[in-house]
């Protein structure tokens, strides 16, 4: 008996000692770059130059509000566009044989093999005025649209260099759903239109909301692809931090912006989840 | 270098042109690069068996890539000096890393107006030009300048200017004033820089001119108020302008996407080699100088073999190879005459009037003064954008939400009395 109760104490120790083995690479790797720069963000923004408190940083950033503004609509269209192409191409996805499978998900993965930044510098060539689409349009005797610097140009680079992250989340949701439950819904006599309402899309939602909360929260807070493809009208937040950090030298100001930014997104994020949260609770 | 603000100059579309032209360079100066003449009564072997500290930029110094001159190889076979080299991608992470203290290095070459920073804080020593007699061959529009006035500090590494880029089929006659980037029959054509110092100096020298003021009264100011005139006339060239950048310029002059910009000399030259449409002018209301020059900081440990490397820096066929190297102007006076100079009569970048050409270098600005314009700028760049609609649809997106969630809720709620 106390044998076999020091045998388990020991045991337990064990796991817990390799537990803490196992997790301590990821502990320490968060501590270092996530809680660390956390605490440097706050602290710049909450102090001046010299390193007194402050709160003139977060009072400054009223200025901002249009470009705050901007950035989370441009980042919510964006959303929104990734979402309605993504959903139905998942859902062929899943639906169809395991090698196609695996050729789609192979075409979706192909442009990350790309750095983001060279991708998004494609797009400058391919949508502005004397670009490769604009001079096909002329060839065929179209007049040429005007693309670049604009907010579409802006879209257009969020949902491409964003698509994987909303198309991964529900692929992999979609096709761990049990073909079962769609038969069983068919013998009770659901329609097609009713099978996807009222199964399918219900089981789909987590994936629908981890691909949102993916695709949204780099959208808003992304540097270089309005820079390159919005022209001067499409200022978002992620240039002016960039511009704050990188020419200006502000960090104060930069920290501030972030911090700020953070939690509008946090704000943004509970609000999805609580309405994800209600849905999901009503199939349950 | 000019990389002061970001986005290094240096981008890959020109490091690929640079290579294909240094790749021809070098062949066409290979017979001389081999036996390069270094001057013969001078002891260039007086230290040897030291070891000196070299702080340069990235990719600004011939390196031996491809073949080419191999400086720092050139020099330790020259002297028997060994030669540490470290790079730094910017004037800030050097200044830092010298003010932090902590670390030795001989040789560093900034920027003028972090070399005047660095004088002021007493990070620099005096040179003792009797070790770098090649000092002679410095031309005299780049001594004396304002960031070392004496010129007991820095000898004169590499320099350039800003200019005016335009594709000579889209503008009309040969502009001459910084005025065309205010001109609406070039509206939606026009680059303006993405960094806050070099686009408010067009603004600046614009202004300086019409006022009939020192172009360094408004380029070097402190005062608000001078600062607040820039911006305001940069609010007004927002509507005309395409887009502000950096790198992307290449791309958008080469390929006729707009058809002025204000850009640096050297990096013109990559663009030219694309799209020989364009050209460049020097304003005649002035432009901005740029020096990079190489200065012994306090931290040294052997002076006088760094006195030996910025004279070796200096030798003419070392100066050439330089010049050769980085596209950038000559401050060296035997290279600018040297037939073999494949920029020699490139009168683009070193034109007739040179002289005549007005100039302003940078100086130190207070931390203060940068915050200052950095918020100026954010506000020019948003000026005149209409956030109405988008604060509509914004708020009309946020009511759909709500009652989207209140709908989901009742509906929730009527389940669960159902149930």
């Amino acid at each position: 008996m106390k044998n076999n109760n020091s045998a388990k104490t020991q045991s337990e120790k064990k796991r817990s000692l390799s537990g803490i083995l196992l997790s301590s690479p990821y502990l320490v790797w968060s501590v270092i770059f996530i809680v660390a720069p956390l605490f440097f963000v706050v602290y710049y923004a909450f102090t001046d130059r010299n390193g007194n408190f402050t709160f003139d940083n977060i009072s400054k950033l009223g200025d901002y509000t249009g470009i705050f503004i901007h950035s989370i609509w441009i980042g919510l269209i964006s959303t929104v566009i990734c979402l309605v192409i993504a959903y139905p191409m998942a859902y062929i996805m899943a639906r169809s044989g395991a090698r196609r499978q695996k050729t789609l998900m192979m075409l979706v993965m192909l442009p990350m093999w790309m750095n983001l930044l060279i991708r998004t510098y494609s797009w400058m060539t391919l949508l502005q005025d004397t670009g490769i689409i604009n001079n096909l349009i002329s060839a065929i005797g179209l007049p040429r649209i005007h693309m670049i610097d604009t907010s579409f140009a802006v879209v257009v680079g969020m949902v491409y260099n964003f698509f994987p992250y909303m198309i991964l989340p529900i692929y992999s949701v979609m096709s761990k759903i049990d073909n079962n439950l769609v038969e069983a819904a068919q013998d009770l006599g659901c329609n097609k239109l009713n099978v996807f309402r009222k199964v399918l899309f219900p089981l789909s939602l987590p994936g629908v909301v981890s691909g949102i909360t993916m695709v949204f929260v780099p959208s808003v807070s992304t540097f270089y692809i309005a820079g390159k493809l919005g022209g001067p009208s499409n200022l978002l937040i992620g240039d002016v931090v960039e511009t704050q950090f990188k020419a200006s030298n502000n960090y104060n100001l930069g920290s501030a912006i972030s911090l700020v930014l953070m939690v509008l997104i946090l704000i943004c994020m509970a609000v999805m989840n609580k309405f994800a949260d209600d849905d999901t609770n009503m199939i349950v | 270098m000019k990389k002061i603000f970001f986005d290094g100059r240096k981008s890959l579309v020109k490091r690929l042109v640079a290579l294909t032209l240094t790749a021809m360079a070098v062949v066409s100066c290979m017979a001389f690069s081999v036996s390069a003449d270094y001057t013969q009564d001078f002891d260039w072997r007086k230290y040897e068996g030291t070891t000196i500290n070299v702080y340069n930029w990235g990719e600004y110094i011939p390196d031996g890539a491809e073949g080419s001159f191999d400086l720092n190889k050139a020099f330790t076979e020259l002297t028997g000096i060994e030669v540490n080299y470290a790079m730094y991608d910017d004037n800030e992470t050097m200044y830092s890393k010298i003010s932090n203290g902590g670390v030795s290095f001989d040789v560093v070459i900034p920027s003028d107006y972090m070399v005047e920073r660095m004088i002021s804080e007493g990070l620099l020593q005096k040179l003792d030009f009797n070790n770098i007699p090649n000092y002679k061959y410095i031309a005299d529009r780049y001594k004396n300048l304002p960031y070392d006035p004496e010129n007991a500090y820095s000898v004169p590494y590499a320099a350039g200017m800003v200019g005016i880029i335009y594709n000579t089929k889209m503008v009309e006659g040969t502009p001459d004033s910084w005025s065309i980037m205010w001109d609406e029959n070039y509206s939606g054509k026009i680059l303006q820089f993405r960094n806050s110092r070099d686009a408010f100096l067009t603004a600046q020298v614009l202004i300086a001119d019409q006022k009939g003021v020192e172009l360094d009264t408004y380029v070097n100011t402190n005062d608000t108020a001078l600062l607040d005139e820039a911006a305001a006339k940069l609010e007004e060239q927002r509507p005309l302008v395409q887009s502000y950048v950096m790198d992307e310029v290449y791309n958008k002059m080469e390929s006729g996407e707009a058809a002025v910009a204000a850009y640096y000399t050297g990096d013109y030259l990559s663009m030219k080699d694309v799209n020989d449409d364009l050209s460049i002018v020097y304003p005649k209301e002035g432009t901005n100088l740029f020096v990079d020059a190489a200065c012994i900081p306090t931290c040294a440990r052997n002076k006088e073999a760094a006195e030996l490397y910025i004279n070796f820096l200096l030798e003419p066929d070392v100066a050439l190879e330089i010049a050769e190297f980085l596209y950038y102007q000559t401050p060296h006076t035997a290279v600018l005459e040297n037939d073999e100079y494949s920029l020699k009569d490139n009168k683009e970048i070193y034109p007739d009037n040179m002289d005549e050409i007005k100039t302003v270098t940078y100086r130190h600005q207070s931390s203060e003064t940068l915050d200052y314009v950095g918020k100026l700028w954010d506000d020019v760049r948003q000026s005149g954008n209409n956030y109405t609609t988008i604060f509509i649809c914004f708020a009309v997106a946020i009511v759909v939400i709500v009652v989207a969630v209140i709908v989901s809720k009742q509906q929730k709620k009527k389940r669960n009395n159902y149930d």
